[in-house]
């Protein structure tokens, strides 16, 4: 355990919280001490609010002293990916289109935050509509990796990976279309879990592809997210996409659910391109759950080359139709150079959208158009169906399914300028999006070179419980969430 | 040459439903602008829809009443297009799978004359589907102005086949919808709010081909008497451009009520592309037998059905008919009084609610909602489908169907007189007292006469009206009117006009 304030756990930190060994206010300021110290260096914001804060620590601190405790998030600083609305806080999407835009309305996610006593810290920086696996296509500019700040934190969701690993929240929230809150996760050597897509509400959440989106936490241990998991899953009847089910106590069920576990290992995720140095420590992981008494099969995903292809079909489809809103009449971005209404469209979203997105929009309007549409987009739900029962197939057989996380470690600002190379990032990730899996990434140790390393867990739909027992007992017998950047 | 019209109508009717279609936000019109948003209608970002059972609930009820095929599956689409009245820029309606297919609008046209039922005939559907309405702008000198208090209604789209031929039949159609809606509960389907809109999609070819020619659509036909107007000049358009040696191309035209011409708003050319797709946001909803069982129980009986039934069961003929079934409440009306006045009244307690209810409840509300629009009539007649304003002022009225059925009782037993009940009405509607009881008090009732009395005043009118008599006897049966005049008089009025006619033609019998 770090005797720093700001690198230490959900768990611990609450207990110290309940125990009245500290106080939220104190916690909230430490966190923001380090905000400031390290802030110049990473840039994992966009914005903060230090007197909001700390107005919502001291009114949970208050709730402490009256023995109202809302239980183990009360007073705990959580920062937000700034793709999720809080009232009366901006809300970007990392866009020049939403640069002003501050939301009149909570997300789910926010609400029931709040009503676990969180203290909503900061809107984290991300790439622009989460487009992008690097944090890079930021309108306001990159985050820098703790592990070293000339390296990219990952994306999309990379400020809420970073803010984690520089120590500047105690928990983020990100959300995970293609693999944006594990790919971060691992390459800044934390926790990041994707739910089953329904688990958790997308109500407030900044649509990029609805069918792929996910909200999930990055935290420092898998007993952590299973902490916030609890606390924002669960049914919304705002969200008809979300699911209707009991939720289980996750933190319980890291300690009942015990192995050994059959596991997987998909021979497709092994394949060339993958880093030797990655592929050794998940090597090593494998071994761990071996020597456990975990049965290990090689399975395969079949359709694991089509992903990639797939998704960029069915997620620009989406996102040009999503990000349609964004259109300058009603809020954000107007340009001053647009004579009509026509224009204003034209000129607004030429100026609001940076290249990444306007790449997708018109990928995806492509895939839509009339005469492509069959040969595209429903082609591309036909091929869906089919990863996500390479999945179910393979799940008759195994509980879980072990992969490395992103095929690359941390690689530096403006290294990829190409974006099909910065696709490939996500080549692991995708298909549990495309299957509407969950899927957490734990730090699993870290290139020669010092930069972390993330294993991948592929659970069965609904059975989080399960996965983060299996990612709890592998974590327990390792110390890599207990190391953190020297900087 | 002779043309024959192709007409197909699309016609919006906005549902009537408390909250929109994808949100819990109010529904509504007339509201200060902009106050019935929430993020959801406003499209801020992160808002999602949710779908609003009710009004699937009515546009499957209206399915069940126009006898189309109901949908295992209520799916949703996305439909793409920029327009600033759009807040997302695409609109949540159904492409592929409509949730009501086929079924058929039966319609009335016009007779030779008011009091004669006009042809029968079925246009048929192709399709209704359920989608939400858009905002409105309103254009000022130098800006324009969105009012998102509209956006996001329930709406649904019903499309026929190109099966109408002419102006009559579509305005028929669009009537005979108006007032299914309205009997469903489904719409109060006013034009001037917007809750009823149409365009129609009209080609001409040479009578007797079955081609269809190069198809027109005509937009904004607002108003119920712009259907009829637009598409007879969109029709006699197209003829001119054909005969003239010109060719049609197809386009959209914007139709202009007020000046009676219409101008092209755009070709084939730039039609969108609306980029369809199934909404990722919301889940398919199945709709089950019992949920269709459900709705089938709510679907009230339809005016042309209701039309013959009240024809067979009370033998009421059709000039009364037309004006007691297009409005529910008249018509539920009727039917109550004319069970309560028993068998052999029911033309007589249709006459009372037709001549003089109606009359009194115009009276009554003119100046609230105008006279014109009081009197609900066949859509055959002039499409003055009543409203529920005008059902408003029935459901307050001091007359009840028992008060009907009294009167007529009354009336048939000879207990008062014609005249006696028209003023007996006139205080009944002021009052809701019971009609006996008025009679009573005003000394309305006819006396009781002694028949000898009778028999001696009808002698003597006999007697002193010999002319009258020759006449009757050659066969002029008019002419005993003559003779009832005097007997009448010695009455004082208060005679049976049944009995003093009787014993009148018994007395000349036997002369």
């Amino acid at each position: 355990m770090s005797s720093k304030l700001y690198f230490r756990t959900i768990a611990d930190l609450a207990a110290a919280l309940d125990a009245k060994q500290l106080s939220s206010v104190e916690l909230t300021q430490a966190v923001i001490a380090r905000t400031h110290a390290v802030e110049p260096c990473i840039h994992a914001f966009n914005s903060f609010d230090e007197a909001d804060a700390l107005a919502q620590a001291a009114a949970s601190d208050a709730r402490r002293a009256a023995g109202q405790s809302c239980g183990p998030l009360d007073g705990i600083p959580i920062g937000l990916k700034d793709v999720i609305a809080v009232t009366g806080q901006p809300l970007t999407a990392s866009s020049k289109m939403l640069k002003d835009f501050v939301s009149p309305y909570d997300a789910t996610v926010t609400t029931k935050l709040k009503k676990a006593g969180a203290v909503l810290w900061g809107r984290l920086n991300c790439d622009e509509f989460a487009m992008g696996s690097s944090t890079e296509n930021s309108a306001f500019g990159p985050t820098g990796n703790p592990w070293d700040p000339t390296r990219v934190p990952g994306g999309s969701s990379g400020g809420s990976s970073a803010a984690l690993a520089a120590g500047e929240a105690i928990a983020t929230l990100g959300s995970d279309t293609g693999g944006s809150i594990r790919q971060p996760a691992a390459l800044c050597g934390v926790v990041g879990l994707k739910p089953t897509y329904g688990l958790v509400s997308r109500f407030g959440l900044i649509a990029f592809a609805s069918s792929l989106d996910q909200i999930g936490p990055f935290t420092r241990t898998v007993e952590d997210a299973a902490i916030v998991l609890g606390a924002i899953a669960g049914h919304d009847e705002r969200d008809s996409t979300s699911f209707q089910a009991e939720i289980p106590d996750y933190r319980a069920a890291l300690t009942s659910q015990r192995g050994p576990w059959k596991l997987g290992i998909p021979k497709e995720y092994f394949a060339t391109g993958l880093d030797p140095e990655i592929a050794a420590s998940v090597e090593k992981a494998i071994a761990f759950y071996q020597s456990q008494g975990c049965e290990i099969r090689e399975v395969s995903l079949p359709h694991t080359q089509y992903c990639l292809d797939t998704y960029y079909v069915i997620a620009t489809a989406e996102a040009s139709s999503n990000l349609g809103r964004y259109d300058g009449i009603r809020y954000g971005h107007r340009s001053t150079a647009a004579k009509d209404a026509v224009d204003i469209y034209a000129h607004s979203r030429a100026e609001g959208f940076g290249p990444e997105v306007k790449r997708r929009i018109i990928l995806g309007t492509y895939v839509l158009s009339s005469g492509y549409y069959d040969a595209y987009y429903l082609r591309a739900q036909k091929v869906r169906t089919l990863i996500r029962q390479d999945f179910l197939h393979a799940f008759r057989d195994v509980d879980a399914l072990l992969t490395p996380t992103s095929p690359m470690p941390a690689f530096k600002i403006g290294e990829k300028a190409d974006p099909l190379a910065l696709y490939l990032c996500d080549i692991y990730t995708i298909g549990v999006n495309l299957a509407g899996l969950p899927a957490i990434s734990v730090p699993c140790g870290f290139t020669k070179s010092g930069l972390p390393i993330g294993a991948q867990l592929i659970g069965q739909p609904w059975k989080e419980s399960n996965l983060l027992a299996i990612a709890h007992a592998y974590e327990r017998a390792h110390d890599w969430s207990a190391q953190f950047p020297i900087f | 040459m002779n043309y024959e019209a192709v007409i197909g109508l699309e016609v919006h009717v906005q549902i009537k439903t408390q909250s929109k279609m994808f949100t819990r936000v109010a529904a509504g019109y007339g509201h200060e602008p902009n106050t019935l948003t929430d993020p959801v209608v406003l499209a801020l970002p992160g808002a999602l829809p949710v779908m609003n059972k009710a009004a699937l609930d009515a546009i499957i009820k209206a399915g069940l009443l126009l006898g189309c095929k109901i949908a295992p599956v209520c799916k949703w689409d996305r439909k793409n297009y920029f327009y600033p009245d759009s807040p997302k820029n695409y609109q949540i309606s159904q492409y592929d799978q409509p949730i009501c297919l086929g079924g058929s609008v039966e319609i009335e046209l016009p007779a030779s004359a008011r009091n004669l039922m006009g042809e029968h005939k079925k246009i048929p559907l192709t399709r209704i589907h359920l989608e939400e309405d858009v905002g409105k702008l309103n254009h000022g000198a130098t800006d324009s102005l969105v009012d998102y208090n509209r956006a996001g209604t329930p709406l649904m789209e019903i499309v026929s086949d190109p099966a109408m031929h002419s102006a009559e039949e579509a305005y028929a159609y669009l009537t005979s919808i108006r007032a299914t809606m309205i009997y469903g509960g489904i719409s109060d389907c006013d034009m001037e709010k917007g809750q009823l809109r149409c365009d129609a999609n009209i080609s001409i070819r040479p009578v007797g081909a079955t081609h269809l020619g190069i198809k027109v659509e005509l937009k904004n036909l607002n108003s119920i008497s712009f259907v009829r107007d637009g598409i007879d000049h969109e029709i006699k358009r197209q003829i001119a451009v054909v005969e003239r040696g010109g060719t049609l191309v197809q386009e959209t035209r914007d139709y202009d009520g007020q000046t009676g011409t219409s101008q092209s708003l755009r070709s084939k050319e730039m039609a969108h592309d609306y980029r369809y797709f199934p909404d990722p946001d919301l889940m398919p909803v199945r709709v089950d037998a019992e949920w269709k069982t459900r709705l089938q129980a709510e679907c009230p009986e339809l005016p042309f059905a209701k039309q013959r039934r009240f024809f067979e069961q009370y033998q009421v003929p059709y000039s009364l008919t037309s004006v007691l079934v297009w409005d529910r409440m008249l018509a539920d009306y009727f039917e109550a009084a004319a069970q309560l006045a028993g068998p052999g009244k029911a033309q007589a307690v249709g006459n009372w609610i037709v001549n003089d209810l109606l009359r009194e409840l115009s009276r009554g509300s003119a100046a609230a909602v105008g006279d014109a629009a009081l009197r609900p009539r066949s859509p055959a007649r002039d499409g003055g489908v009543a409203a529920p304003a005008d059902t408003h002022a029935l459901a307050t009225s001091k007359v009840r169907p028992a008060h009907i059925a009294a009167l007529v009782g009354m009336v048939e037993a000879g207990t008062v007189l014609t005249n006696a009940a028209k003023e007996i009405f006139i205080e009944m509607a002021a009052t809701g007292d019971q009609p006996a009881a008025i009679a009573e008090r005003r000394g309305l009732c006819a006396a009781p006469i002694d028949t000898n009395e009778l028999e001696t005043w009808c002698r003597d009118a006999i007697a002193a009206n010999p002319k009258a008599v020759v006449e009757f006897k050659s066969g002029k049966d008019s002419a005993i009117n003559a003779l009832k005049g005097p007997v009448m008089k010695a009455a004082k009025g208060k005679a049976n006009p049944k009995l003093v006619d009787e014993t009148l033609r018994c007395l000349l019998a036997v002369m």
